[in-house]
Formats: C-alpha cells, sequence, structure tokens
C-alpha cells in the first residue's frame, strides 16, 4: 500500500468486512444502533466509489491501484488489489445498491443484528471480487459473497403461496394453477446451484494453476501471470467452459439460470436488490475478467456459444416474465432477460460490445435495485404481490407507482435512461458479429415492453378496489432512494460519455491483451 | 543394537507414559466427588510436556534402533498435535464424564496412553514398530468407546469395533509378512532400497501392498472398509467420538504419509490408482449417504469418512506440496471437528439429545452454541475465511500439480454434496423454530470450560483460514524432515517446495 488509492481499495473490503465482524458484538436489542451502524457502514463505502470514480484517469497509470501483501507463498498465493476502468463502474454500482438496500430495510426488525451482518458480509465479498487481482482471492471473496445468502433468505425471506388464493376475475398473468413455493426451498436451490456453479470455477482456476505451474517452474494465482502463459489450444478449449458455465450460473445463463426468480423472490428486497443488482454482475464479470483473460483462445471458441446462449437467456427471460402471477417472479425473470444482453455482449468479444456488456451491467444493476426495492415496498404494504389480485394502487401509491414506471420504461429500453445507451452497444456490438442475433435480441426488448407495461396497466392504472382504500405512499426515505436510484439511471442515459470512456479504457487493454483488438 | 543410542531423546515418550501412570495411581487418593482433579493433572501435565518437548526435539534429527524409531521435526509436529488434541479432549470430556461416566481415572488415563500411541505412529521408521503402536492405540480405542457401562449402544460400538478392528489387524500383519516376504525387511528405508532394486513387482508384493493398504483404510475408515464407524461413532461416548474422528485419523495419517513416502515411493506407479480410487469413492460414498442421516452422530460419522477421502488424496499425489497439504489439512480438520463435536456434545450434556431435528430453533436458545456448529461445518464444507477453504485449496491443488486433477474435481463435488447435508442443520438451527412442547425453550447453558474449549476450537478454524502461513511453516519443515530420511522420490524436484 504505497499509495492512497491503495489505501482506499484496501478500506473499500475491510471496512465491510471488518465492520461486520465488529457488528458481532453488538446489543441484539439496540436496533436503532445497528441500522446507523450499517448505514455509516455502507457510506463509508459510497464516499470512496464515487471518489474513486470521479477521480479515476482513464490515461493515468493504474500501477497506484496497488495493494500486495504476500500471503501463502508456497502456492504463489498474495493478496493483491487493483483497479481498471470495467471494475470502477461495478465498484460504484455495489456502493450504490448496498446504500440504497441498507435504508429501505429500515423496516427489518427481525433479528436485524444478524441480518446486518450477513448482508455486510456479503457486500465486502463483493468488493473483494471486483478488487481482487489474485485468482484464489478472487474465488474467495466470490464464496464470501454465495455463502451468506442461504441464510439471508432462509430466515428474512418470504415464501410464494398461491395455494389458498383464488385469483380475480378477468384477463390476469398466468391465470389459476396452484403454485407454492417456500423460502427454504428457493434458498437451498439458490445455494446448491450457485456453489455447484464455483465447483465448477475451482476445477478450472486448479487446473490453470497446474498448467502454468508446470510450464514456468513458478507457482502464482496472479491473474496477470496466470494470463501470461500460452496455454495450448486444446487445454483453452477444454477449461474455458469451466469458467463460461460456472461463473455463468450466477449471471443467470440459460439454461443453469432457474434459481435466479426463485431465490429473488424468496429473498428479503434489500437481499434481492443486492443479488440481482450486483452478485448477478459478478458471474459476467468473472467470465470476462478471468476466464477470457486467462484462456482467450478458449473465449474465441466458444464465443458463439455464449452468445448464442445470451439471446435464449434474452427471449426465454422475457417470455416467461411474461406469464408470471407473482409481481417479483416478474422482475426475476427480466433480471434473466436482461443479464442475456450482458452476456451477448460477452460473447461478441469486441469494444463496442463489451462496453455495452459492462454498462448493462451498471445499467441494469441499477434498474432492478429500483424494481425490488418498489416492490418490496408494495409487499410490505399489501402483503401481496398477486398480479391477479393487485389493481389500481397508482391511486394511493403514486410515488411508488412513478419510481416504478421509471424502472420499467428504462427496462423497455427507452431513451434517456442508461439502458438504451448499454443496450444500444450491445446491439451494434452484435450486429457487427452475429447480425442475426441481434435481430432476436431486439425482438427480446419488444417483448419487454409488452410484460413491463401490461404490469404498469394491471397493477397501478385501472379501478381500485376498497380494500386499498388505506394503503400508505412511499416514506420520505424510500421515495428519497427512489429518487436517487432514478436520477443514477438519467444521468448516464442522458450523459454516457464519462462512463463509457471508463469502461472502454479498461476493455481496450484486456482485449489487446487477449491478442484481438 | 548400536551402543549409542541416545535414550535420552525418548524422554517426552517416558512423561507421557508416566503421567498416564500418575493419573491411574492419584485415582486412588482422590475422593469421588473431586474427580475433576485428575481431569487437569492430565491436561496440565499434557501441557508441560508439550513446552518441555518443542525447545527439547527442536532442531533433533536422530533414527534410534537402526532405524526403528525416529526423532525428527516430522514426528515432532505429530507428536505436538497428538498432545494438543489429547488436552481438548480432555478438557472438552469434563462434564461429559461428571455426568454420564462412572471410572474418570481409568478414562483420562487411557487418553494419555492412547496420545503416546499416537507419538509413536508418527515416529514408527519401521512396520512393526509401526503395527504395535497402532495396535496400542486401538486398543485404548476399544475401551473407550465402550465406557458408557450402562449405555448398550456403547457397548454395541465397542464389540463391533474390537471384532472389525482385530480383523483389519489380521489384514494389515499378513500384509506386512508377505512385504517382508518379497522385500526382505521391514524398515522403510530398507523397504525402498530394496524395492529400487527389484526393478519389476511380483505378486506377492502387490498382494502385500493390498492388504496393508486394506488394514489401514479399516483403521481410517477409508471406503469399502468403513462399516464399523457410523455404529461406533453412534454408541462410544460424544468426546470419544470426537476422538476417534480426529486423533486415531491424525495419527493413522501421519503413519501412513511416513509409510507411503520413505518405504513405498519407488512402488508408485503401482499403488497409486489404487489410492486414488479409494480416495474417490470414499468421498462420494460418505458425503453422499451422510444425506439421508437424521442422526447428527451418524451424519458427521459419514462426513467423516468423506473427510478421509480428501485426505488420502494427499497420499495419491506423493509431492512435497501434496504432504504439506495433507498435514495442513489434518490440522484444520481437528479444530473444525472439534468445535463441531464439543459443542454437540454441549447440547447433549443438557438435552440428552442428538438427532438432526432437535436442533430445531437452537440459534435462539443457545447462540454461541449454534454459531460454533456453523463456523465448524461451513469450514468442513470448505467456504471462506475457514480453515477448509485454505486447506482443501491448497490439499486440491497440490493434487492437480501432479496430474490428478481428475481426483480433485471429484473432491470438489463431494464438497459441494457435503454442504447440502451440512446446511440441514444449519437450517434446522436458525431458520426452523424451537418445538413449544417438552422445554423446546429453554436456553442450553454451557459450562465454562466447554465453552472456553469450543471457542478456542472455533477460533483455530477462523484463524487457520485467515492466515495459515504461521502453521504452514511448521508443517513445510516437518515435510523435509521427511524428504530427508526419505529415498527416491517419483516427482522430485517438484517446484514449490
Amino acid at each position: 500500500m504505497s499509495s492512497m488509492e491503495g489505501a482506499l481499495l484496501f478500506a473499500l473490503i475491510a471496512v465491510p468486512f471488518f465492520g461486520a465482524l465488529v457488528m458481532v458484538f453488538f446489543p441484539a436489542d439496540k436496533h436503532s444502533l445497528i441500522h446507523w451502524y450499517t448505514r455509516a457502514i455502507a457510506f463509508v463505502g459510497l464516499v470512496l466509489a464515487v471518489y474513486l470514480f470521479v477521480t479515476y484517469d482513464t490515461d493515468g497509470d493504474l500501477g497506484k491501484y496497488t495493494v500486495d501483501f504476500a500471503w501463502l507463498p508456497t502456492l504463489g498465493i498474495r493478496y493483491t488489489l487493483g483497479l481498471s476502468g470495467i471494475t470502477t463502474p461495478l465498484v460504484l454500482l455495489n456502493a450504490i445498491i448496498f446504500m440504497a438496500g441498507v435504508l429501505v430495510s429500515w423496516n427489518v426488525t427481525h433479528r436485524p443484528k444478524d441480518f446486518f451482518i450477513w448482508l455486510t458480509l456479503l457486500v465486502s465479498g463483493v468488493y473483494g471480487v471486483f478488487l481482487a487481482t489474485d485468482l484464489f482471492f478472487l474465488f474467495f471473496f466470490y464464496e464470501l459473497a454465495v455463502v451468506p445468502m442461504y441464510l439471508l433468505i432462509g430466515v428474512w425471506g418470504s415464501s410464494t403461496d398461491f395455494t389458498k388464493m383464488e385469483p380475480a376475475e378477468g384477463p390476469g398473468f398466468g391465470g389459476g394453477g396452484k403454485f407454492d413455493r417456500p423460502k427454504e426451498y428457493g434458498a437451498m436451490k439458490l445455494m446448491l446451484y450457485l456453489v455447484a456453479g464455483s465447483v465448477l470455477v475451482w476445477i478450472a482456476i486448479v487446473a490453470v494453476w497446474a498448467e502454468a505451474r508446470s510450464a514456468t517452474g513458478e507457482a502464482s494465482f496472479a491473474i496477470a501471470s496466470l494470463a501470461a502463459v500460452e496455454y495450448s489450444r486444446e487445454f483453452q478449449v477444454i477449461f474455458y467452459p469451466f469458467f463460461m458455465i460456472g461463473f455463468g450460473v450466477l449471471a443467470g445463463l440459460w439454461p443453469f439460470h432457474t434459481w435466479s426468480p426463485d431465490g429473488h423472490v424468496a429473498a428479503p428486497t434489500a437481499v434481492s436488490m443486492l443479488h440481482a443488482g450486483v452478485l448477478m454482475k459478478l458471474g459476467a464479470f468473472g467470465i470476462l475478467a478471468v476466464g477470457m483473460v486467462v484462456l482467450p483462445e478458449g473465449a474465441e471458441a466458444w464465443a458463439p456459444v455464449l452468445i448464442g446462449l445470451g439471446t435464449v437467456n434474452v427471449l426465454y427471460g422475457a417470455v416467461s416474465a411474461l406469464g408470471q402471477r407473482d409481481l417479483k417472479y416478474v422482475i426475476g425473470y427480466s433480471s434473466v432477460s436482461h443479464m442475456g444482453y450482458v452476456l451477448m455482449g460477452l460473447g461478441t468479444l469486441e469494444v463496442i460490445g463489451l462496453n455495452g456488456a459492462v454498462f448493462q451491467m451498471f445499467s441494469h444493476g441499477i434498474m432492478t435495485g429500483l424494481f425490488f426495492a418498489m416492490v418490496g415496498i408494495i409487499y410490505e404494504r399489501t402483503h401481496l404481490r398477486d398480479i391477479t389480485v393487485l389493481e389500481g394502487l397508482g391511486k394511493r401509491m403514486g410515488v411508488v407507482g412513478a419510481f416504478l414506471a421509471a424502472a420499467g420504461l428504462t427496462s423497455l429500453g427507452l431513451p434517456g435512461f442508461s439502458s438504451f445507451v448499454a443496450e444500444l452497444l450491445v446491439f451494434i456490438g452484435t450486429f457487427r458479429t452475429y447480425p442475426l442475433l441481434g435481430v432476436l435480441a431486439v425482438i427480446g426488448a419488444a417483448i419487454t415492453a409488452v410484460y413491463i407495461l401490461r404490469l404498469m396497466a394491471k397493477v397501478f392504472f385501472g379501478p381500485i378496489s376498497d380494500r386499498w382504500a388505506d394503503l400508505e405512499d412511499a416514506k420520505p426515505l424510500e421515495a428519497a432512494v427512489g429518487a436517487a436510484l432514478v436520477a443514477v439511471l438519467l444521468l448516464w442515459g442522458l450523459y454516457p460519455f464519462r462512463i463509457v470512456e471508463i469502461i472502454d479504457s479498461g476493455v481496450k487493454p484486456l482485449l489487446e491483451g487477449m491478442g484481438i483488438a | 543394537m548400536t551402543p549409542d543410542v541416545r535414550f535420552e531423546l525418548l524422554w517426552p515418550e517416558f512423561l507421557v507414559a508416566g503421567l498416564a501412570f500418575l493419573v491411574f495411581t492419584l485415582d486412588f487418593f482422590v475422593r469421588p466427588a473431586r474427580k475433576e482433579v485428575l481431569a487437569w493433572v492430565s491436561a496440565a501435565g499434557l501441557a508441560v510436556i508439550i513446552a518441555f518437548t518443542v525447545p527439547f526435539l527442536l532442531n533433533e534429527h536422530d533414527s534410534l534402533f537402526d532405524g526403528l524409531y525416529r526423532v525428527d521435526s516430522y514426528a515432532l509436529f505429530f507428536k505436538v498435535l497428538s498432545m494438543g488434541i489429547g488436552i481438548a479432549v480432555i478438557l472438552g470430556s469434563l462434564h461429559f464424564v461428571d455426568r454420564r461416566l462412572t471410572h474418570p481415572g481409568e478414562y483420562y488415563a487411557i487418553i494419555i496412553v492412547s496420545v503416546l500411541a499416537m507419538m509413536m505412529m508418527a515416529a514408527s521408521g519401521e512396520l512393526l514398530t509401526a503395527y504395535l503402536s497402532l495396535e496400542l492405540l486401538s486398543f485404548c480405542l476399544y475401551i473407550l468407546s465402550g465406557f458408557a457401562l450402562q449405555d448398550r449402544r456403547s457397548n454395541e460400538a465397542s464389540v463391533k469395533y474390537v471384532l472389525l478392528g482385530a480383523f483389519s489387524s489380521g489384514l494389515l500383519l499378513y500384509g506386512i509378512v508377505l512385504l517382508y516376504g518379497a522385500l526382505g525387511t521391514t524398515h522403510f528405508a530398507g523397504m525402498a532400497a530394496a524395492l529400487e532394486g527389484t526393478g519389476g513387482v511380483d505378486g506377492r508384493l502387490l498382494v502385500g501392498l493390498a492388504l496393508v493398504v486394506a488394514g489401514l483404510g479399516f483403521k481410517l475408515a477409508a471406503v469399502p472398509f468403513h462399516m464399523w464407524a457410523p455404529d461406533v461413532y453412534q454408541g462410544a461416548p460424544m468426546p470419544i467420538t470426537a476422538y476417534i474422528a480426529v486423533g486415531s485419523k491424525a495419527a493413522a495419517f501421519a503413519l501412513a504419509l511416513r509409510l507411503f513416502y520413505e518405504a513405498l515411493a519407488p512402488a508408485y506407479d503401482e499403488w497409486q490408482l489404487l489410492i486414488a480410487g479409494m480416495a474417490a469413492l470414499t468421498m462420494i460414498f460418505g458425503n453422499v449417504v451422510a444425506i439421508v442421516q437424521t442422526n447428527v452422530k451418524r451424519m458427521l460419522a459419514y462426513s467423516s469418512v468423506g473427510q478421509v477421502g480428501f485426505l488420502l488424496m494427499g497420499i495419491a499425489a506423493l509431492s512435497p506440496l501434496a504432504s504439506n497439504a495433507l498435514m495442513v489439512h489434518l490440522v484444520g480438520y481437528s479444530v473444525t471437528n472439534f468445535a463441531v463435536f464439543f459443542a454437540i456434545t454441549a447440547f447433549y450434556n443438557a438435552t440428552g439429545k442428538d438427532d438432526i431435528p432437535d436442533f430445531a430453533g437452537l440459534a435462539g436458545r443457545a447462540p454461541f452454541l449454534a454459531a460454533a456448529i456453523t463456523v465448524g461445518l461451513f469450514s468442513l464444507a470448505g467456504l471462506p475465511f475457514l480453515a477448509g477453504f485454505v486447506t482443501k485449496f491448497y490439499l486440491f491443488s497440490a493434487a492437480a500439480a501432479e496430474g490428478l486433477l481428475w481426483l480433485a474435481g471429484v473432491a470438489m463435488v463431494a464438497s459441494l454434496i457435503s454442504l447440502y447435508y451440512y446446511l440441514q442443520l444449519i437450517r434446522q438451527m436458525y431458520i426452523e423454530r424451537a418445538p413449544e412442547d417438552e422445554g423446546g425453550s429453554v436456553t442450553v447453558a454451557t459450562p465454562g470450560v466447554l465453552a472456553a474449549v469450543i471457542g478456542a476450537m472455533a477460533l483455530g478454524t477462523v484463524l487457520l483460514g485467515v492466515y495459515p502461513e504461521p502453521v504452514l511453516a511448521t508443517i513445510r519443515e516437518a515435510t523435509a524432515a521427511l524428504l530427508d530420511t526419505g529415498s527416491a522420490w517419483p516427482t522430485l524436484g517438484s517446484a514449490g517446495q
């Protein structure tokens, strides 16, 4: 840690990590103290992330963003951190969503201490994945980000149960049918899928390490030195899919996505926000920053598969979202669909597409965070997420409706919101490489418009039933969170140049390292 | 026998034996109500012996009685580990013995004798010495597992253990005989030299090897020689279950590691696949069968069978890196398992129950125990920042470095399976609610000493996971000693030692 920037990176992970450990010693019944303490941790992270983002010098020397400690020399493991044009926006995304998630969690009164400890640990893991430049620690933090999910969902989550209630009359979403998904199911499914994915990643990491060690005679887990080794084409083609599918599970890659709607629906609001908003990006980030960087030839060989599966994601997710009856399932499947754009962008393996993919990670993160925050408010007030029953809420919940509409419009790619730019970049990249898939992706965006607008029409407009007469709109705190997230979406929608410039400064060297650009 | 045997190097062994007799004798003079004193004498005695042994043997490197008995940093490492395990078991047993067992004097003294046996196993440089120390350990464990005289399960466990243990001893001895017939010596170094000389491998040798592997497999509870483990684990008194799971395994691996490295390394190609296959079978079978268990001790029994599979990888890979990995995994496995077992012991002490559904709502009734069990189980499953993550990562990397990537892959999948059933217990503790009836809401109190042991083990699990380098530095020296006395290394020259 020779520089101040290095110290900041170190603090970004250390503050939530040790903050969570310190929280263990707090008295469990001091709810207000615990809430404020977590908010302070989130705020520190936000300040650091904003500072790093604003001062990020796209032409500058990345060497100042370095932390380096020897940790386990026998295996060549060092605790090293770094920052790049790709990770800078993602770190900011994590900071924003964590802050927003903590603020909308003001209503967590069931064992808030345990809740915030796990949530904060999870966040430190996410920071760690983005910042680690040593594969061991990247994996370490990756697992750290996954583990707390089980308890967060299992203890504080909610179950979907349509077995008792009959749907209202009229054309609805999905119609009748008995559907019952306890939260334990969602938690266990999510956990097993994600850990299974990380097993694949682990195999690939160990294989690459052993291969590099026998080639160079030196043990190292540093991503840069692993990437510098020339692996045989055969080796790359065999092991790249381990990275692609292993990380892909977390990114919601079809057909390994099914944990995602179930998990996100069962999770409490802040966890849904973080998970759909940030954690799924870890998967895409892993494919990009580990898989493609370390095994470039493998990435090229498998790019058509990745982009093809990404297209399936877009269409399959959108069509599935059309048929959902639970408000959160709609958002859950929409996440699967939108992650498809990210995966398509990665699959293009060219500058514009990759820029689009990274920008879409950021943009979708903010958008889906906003979605889940607002749906969380509706659920908290009505104790319902059943679209067939919720009607005409706009009359009582105008503010929530407005924010939900903003998120929805971002989701369908309305110009002015950041997703428009991000998806446009992905489309351009795809048209330049696989034109046919580009057409399909645009069709996916059209389907998005259908399910989003139908949802808005059903839930917010139309006659309101008497049972919602006393419904309370967003509290000032919740409205402020919503407004801040919408502001971010608008800011990068109307002025995308700076963030794209930063992303571009990270993507170009990456592609050059792969020998492509 | 050479005249200049340095008997003084055996002081630690003499002291431990002396301590055992001291405790036996003291037992006559301590009033029944104050038997706790014996535990304190035993634990303090072992602690003092550790404090004496480490500086005393630190740089000693000798081979006593013509190589029968080794004094080196490898043996020292396991001596300290064995005594540490002994202290933990004695202190962890305190309240259990108080409530549920008779004859505490014998109980503690026999544990000390078994510690002596474990120390000798790691130091043996010859097959018969190894066999004798292994039997000494086994006899102690036969007695200890039947120590709950009133409990028929405990008696049954002991009988099963004795019968199958005797059978496995027979296999092992017959294997030793065949190896002696083929190689003309039972000294490890001599065996290695003879193996290199023979060039080809004949049938006698192969059968002998297979029988030795089978015999050790029984002691380690490796599949397909694991059948005794679940019944013994379930029936034995709880702290002894922990002791069998941790202590006997650590010692048996100490012995196996030295045997394979120093004696059998030249025949690497003949047995590598055998051990690797046994490892794969063991980890898959143990972890899959653990899923359907409803008793927590049986679940942990199968889980520890699975763990043996991981440890066997370290032998199958046979490299300095793998040896480091095996030892560090053993250390991590020991502290982790102790944390889990003693936390469960504390629960059992208070409630007398040990089925998985009995743990429902434990997080509310005993947050400390629930947290310790969770830390331990997450570590066993290999999640970060706990010991299991680092040690598994090390072990699997070491295996992959020697071309056993497929085995590492199987191990990772087995880890995933284990996470599933560990989560079942964690789910009971944190997500399910405590039963309303029969005092389900009563808090579970943990006595101070036991809480301290559990806390120390959980802390050790975390520390090893966060910063393993100090432990690894010691382990590297131990491996170096193994190399020094060892003969040909098939994979000599691997970088990274």
